[in-house]
């Protein structure tokens, strides 16, 4: 059986910073998030531009309309932030797809003994990584939500002390902010995570070929699982900023 | 029964009953977005969008279960 671990291992220790291996694959996708954004920064001034801007605008047009059934003619303010969630969380799945991450391994000594890792893990398949984006997420609903409604107006839904009934609907909804944190962060983990076990399962089973249908399968829910983390938002974003009736 | 022999039925039975809710509401929703698309051809494409969010969020408790089984096995 190929070894399966749960957890991202560390690889190695910089200055007591643990550098893990989903880590390093998280910083590969980080600049080159930023090299594209940069690039297309880059070519939106110039009065003649390439091929390569119309289809990132022609991929940025169809997210900005995905938003746009949800958020109305708030998108314009909350687009940059879900654009992102999105695109970063798509690229840090299908990353993780690409040859040799999980693959490649090195040879790591910890104490006596000595371990074979993975040099790359798609960062998706770290909880820390999803709790984090999961967290950010949440809190971002939370800002805006006193950003618009004003801290009172907000604060009313979780803390109402005008009837029983509102104080007890006040304390589920304190608590099913936290489960919030808890559904978008083991969604997205559990999603990634089971798709590379798959992936890893299929082709110990099957060494040729039959893992191919599983990696286009594996693509696709890389896919959906960035339009549901960014569509979530949006959905709690609309709901938090909208007006209590 | 042994602590290992225990791990391994754990580990099939929260796979296997956390199995049962996402499928019964997987198989309603493709149900209903058929019927849907019956009702109105025009509409395939929101219907298509609509219904794979949909599956993607009634997939997630299995996919909770299947993070339970995980951990049972791998922790």
């Amino acid at each position: 059986m190929p070894e399966i671990s749960i957890k991202a291992e560390p690889i190695f220790h910089f200055l007591n910073f643990t550098i893990t291996n989903s880590l390093l694959l998280s910083a590969v996708v980080f600049f080159t998030f930023f090299i594209l954004a940069v690039l297309y920064s880059n070519e939106s001034k110039k009065s003649q531009k390439n091929l390569y801007y119309y289809f990132v605008n022609f991929i940025l047009k169809n997210i900005y309309q995905l938003f746009q059934a949800i958020l109305k003619e708030k998108n314009e303010y909350f687009f940059p932030i879900l654009g992102s969630f999105m695109i970063f969380i798509l690229f840090q799945n299908w990353f993780g797809l690409l040859p040799g991450v999980g693959s490649i391994l090195v040879t790591v000594n910890e104490g006596q003994e000595i371990h074979h890792i993975p040099l790359l893990r798609a960062n998706n398949a770290d909880l820390n990584a999803t709790l984090s984006l999961g967290i950010i997420s949440v809190l971002l609903v939370q800002i805006f939500g006193i950003k618009f409604l004003g801290f009172k107006d907000y604060i009313r839904k979780f803390i109402n002390f005008s009837n029983p009934i509102s104080f007890f609907t006040g304390l589920l909804e304190i608590i099913s902010e936290f489960s919030k944190v808890i559904s978008f962060s083991f969604r997205l983990f559990g999603n990634i995570f089971a798709g590379e076990v798959l992936l890893a399962i299929i082709a110990f089973l099957i060494p040729i070929l039959a893992s191919f249908p599983f990696l286009v399968l594996e693509i696709f829910v890389g896919l959906v699982q960035a339009l549901v983390f960014s569509m979530l938002s949006a959905v709690f974003l609309s709901v938090a900023i909208s007006k209590e009736h | 029964m042994n602590g290992e022999a225990a791990q391994l039925i754990a580990t099939a039975l929260a796979i296997g009953l956390g199995a049962i809710g996402p499928g019964i509401g997987i198989g309603i929703i493709g149900g209903k977005a058929v019927e849907a698309l019956g009702r109105n051809p025009e509409a395939e494409s929101a219907i298509r969008t609509t219904m794979i969010l949909g599956i993607a969020f009634a997939e997630a408790v299995a996919i909770y279960a299947l993070v339970i089984a995980l951990i049972i096995k791998f922790v």
